[in-house]
């Protein structure tokens, strides 16, 4: 919901990047990005392959294959850029993954409880022992419509495309994000589980936080409307509109605005 | 008490274990010798031991492992029996299992809990000190049958200077776990300790055992442990071995396995302490359609070396194996793994695979992985591999996007790296406690 009074949550302007490979600096991805997200927006950002947008969802959350080379980035008021992945994350911002990794040996529940802990910490707030996280892990667990069984397996070992994005989800239900950004969490997505998804995200926007949506498609917005669209081609924000644009791109395509820009 | 070591060669280090003799213990507990069988067996040992010698580091089996830090120390017999109390031991126990308890090799009845196990036959299991056993006819049969005291020094060493050990007959379903354990004090000199057993399980028996290794103070030692296990024909075994020796303990062990038509034997090894250990488990399938699965974990950090070595026989139609062996290695530590399995010409419609995965935590370690698999005969359904890595970028990103500082993640990487291995051991209390010494190791994380 656009509320043009409401908070900054995220600044960012003319932010460039670049990847890094073994250590080398190499190619520029990003290209000098501008957006601004209030609380209780929902963004989309849309664009083909390559355009930057994964890299700028890695960027932001500090991922250190890649180093920005310029512009800014503003969080809640602090320095985005200043901050390592796990101070980007206690601050209030999360990534759901494109591809969310597997790791076996450690259970959904440790995992969880472990993450909810050190937020609990940062805040100043006690910390749940096992029983009394199971209570409210058991609640969040119903966002995402998962089984309880999931919480005692080992982290997306053995889940399928849809389970493990659900249980991005449940990461996000369980640590409140202020600012949550889903990169390309519709991909690879059957429709149960994108409704699955979605309702999720939906439930737990508030006027408080926000969402940042990186996609290739215009289905998810169809479950997930956003206030913002934008256009990201070469690395750069090439256009932004409501989410009227998404429909716009799907029935054209995306060479209309990038000729235009 | 101060410990007096002096270093001495290889050669010395020999022949000072050659001196080793039978040790004053309790009353009661004495190795008559007046068995003649073992009186052959033991004589032959000690000429095979002169005969063998230490492996050379040109010796193939032996090329990786440096046992030069073995080689500094005499080790003196242990010289006398040393009194522990419950209280000592307290932390390596297991709830509600039947247990034998040796100190520096030598059996502790006081601190060992026979339950029912220890009347003969009595709810499907025999446990009991070796020693008390040895006119058992299944003992006579079955000991040192297995343990290749012809090819290897060290089992050699072990089967002429052995003390005592444990004897355990299954005849039914044992319920509760037992537990074996061999606990390491600190004597005046470095010690020799040969621990030794023997699992003979009967036809359609069922048992878990637990092989534990343990050192109460920090001192010099060296522990040569040998195991022999017999399934006969459609039995299960569960055997849990658990090496967490001092650190400046030296532990060889080797394990021989006959399994049966139709047996399951199931190991996890793992080598958590010493300053060097090795260990060579050998299965062997003795019948159609057996099936033997192997998990191991070597985690290890500062000095240590650890090498594990396997051998899986396949010599019948339809067996099947499973192995997996991980390796941890952090500081300047050295680990290495050597899994053959042999497929011979008999053994049509063999299933096996082998996987051998290893995490390297800092710059100086090393692993040294060798699978090795050799087949002759064309029915069969192998497959085998090796990784050697680091911590995995992708999920040290993750963790730290959960807010997790990157050593934390670390450290939670590598626990749940080695807790694959340990949740499948299925002693619950003893994965529990397990789980926590891989914890304090890894300091910081608490799941």
């Amino acid at each position: 919901m656009i509320n043009k009074d409401s908070r900054v949550l995220l600044e960012v302007r003319n932010l460039r990047a670049e990847v890094v490979v073994d250590g080398v600096r190499g190619v520029e991805i990003l290209k000098g990005v501008d957006l601004t997200v209030r609380a209780g927006e929902v963004h989309a950002i849309m664009g083909v392959n390559g355009s930057g947008k994964s890299t700028f969802s890695k960027v932001l959350a500090g991922h250190p294959e890649y180093t920005v080379t310029g512009g800014t980035a503003t969080f809640e008021g602090r320095d985005l850029l200043a901050l390592a992945a796990e101070e980007r994350a206690r601050a209030g911002l999360f990534l759901a993954f494109q591809y969310p990794v597997e790791i076996p040996g450690v259970s959904n529940s440790a995992l969880l409880r472990l993450a909810y802990n050190t937020l609990q910490n940062e805040r100043g707030l006690e910390e749940l022992d096992p029983l009394e996280f199971e209570d409210l892990v058991l609640e969040k667990i119903k966002v995402v419509e998962m089984d309880a069984s999931f919480l005692d397996r080992s982290v997306n070992e053995g889940f399928s495309g849809g389970e493990k994005k659900r249980n991005e989800i449940l990461q996000m239900a369980v640590l409140e994000p202020r600012l949550a950004i889903l990169d390309e969490t519709d991909s690879g997505l059957d429709i149960d589980a994108l409704r699955i998804v979605a309702n999720g995200v939906n439930s737990l926007l508030t006027a408080d936080n926000a969402v940042v949506m990186v996609t290739h498609y215009q289905r998810l917005l169809n479950y997930i409307v956003p206030d913002y669209v934008h256009v990201m081609d070469g690395g750069r924000i090439v256009r932004t509109g409501g989410k009227e644009l998404a429909l716009e791109l799907e029935a054209r395509g995306y060479d209309w605005v990038r000729a235009a820009a | 008490m101060t410990q007096v070591s002096t270093t001495i060669s290889k050669e010395k280090c020999f022949e000072q274990l050659l001196l080793g003799k039978t040790v004053k213990r309790v009353p009661g507990q004495y190795l008559s010798g007046s068995e003649g069988w073992l009186e052959a067996v033991r004589a032959e040992a000690l000429e095979n031991a002169r005969a063998l010698n230490f492996p050379s580091d040109r010796h193939d089996d032996w090329r990786f492992t440096d046992l030069s830090p073995l080689f500094q120390h005499g080790f003196q017999p242990v010289s006398s029996f040393a009194k522990l109390t419950p209280g000592d031991i307290e932390k390596f126990l297991i709830p509600g299992s039947t247990r034998l308890v040796f100190v520096d090799g030598c059996y502790d009845a006081g601190l060992s809990e026979l339950g029912f196990s220890g009347s003969a036959g009595a709810h499907g299991v025999t446990v009991s000190s070796l020693v008390e056993r040895i006119g058992d006819v299944q003992v006579e049969t079955y000991f040192a049958r297995q343990a290749s005291f012809k090819q290897d020094a060290f089992a050699a060493l072990n089967t002429r200077f052995f003390e005592d050990g444990a004897f355990v007959h299954v005849t039914g379903e044992a319920a509760a776990p037992i537990h074996i354990l061999h606990v390491a004090t600190r004597r005046e000199a470095p010690s020799a300790i040969y621990p030794r057993c023997l699992v003979v399980m009967e036809p359609d028996s069922r048992a878990t055992v637990v092989e534990d290794y343990a050192g109460l103070e920090d001192g010099v030692n060296f522990s040569d442990a040998v195991t022999e296990v017999v399934l006969k024909d459609d039995a299960q075994l569960q055997h849990v071995r658990v090496q967490r020796d001092e650190k400046n303990a030296f532990h060889i062990g080797h394990c021989s396995v006959a399994v049966g038509r139709g047996s399951v034997y199931a190991a996890t090894s793992l080598a958590f302490g010493a300053r060097v250990s090795r260990h060579d488990l050998h299965a062997v399938q003795m019948g159609e359609g057996a099936e033997i699965r192997l998990n191991g974990l070597a985690l290890i950090t500062g000095r240590q070396i650890a090498d594990t070595h396997t051998r899986i026989d396949h010599a019948f139609p339809r067996g099947k194996s499973v192995q997996l062996h991980k390796c941890i290695a952090d500081g300047a530590a050295h680990a290495i793994f050597n899994g053959k399995v042999i497929v011979h010409p008999g053994a049509a419609g063999t299933d096996s695979s082998q996987s051998s995965r290893n995490l390297l935590l800092s710059g100086k370690a090393r692993i040294d992985t060798q699978p090795q698999l050799e087949i002759f005969n064309d029915d069969v359904k192998c497959k085998h591999g090796a990784t050697v890595g680091q911590i995995d970028a992708d999920s040290l990103f993750f963790l730290r996007s959960r807010g997790f500082s990157e050593e934390r993640a670390r450290n939670l990487l590598s626990h749940a790296f080695a807790a694959e291995i340990i949740i499948k051991i299925p002693v619950p209390s003893l994965v529990e406690s397990l789980s926590r010494t891989i914890l304090d190791r890894m300091s910081g994380v608490r799941t």
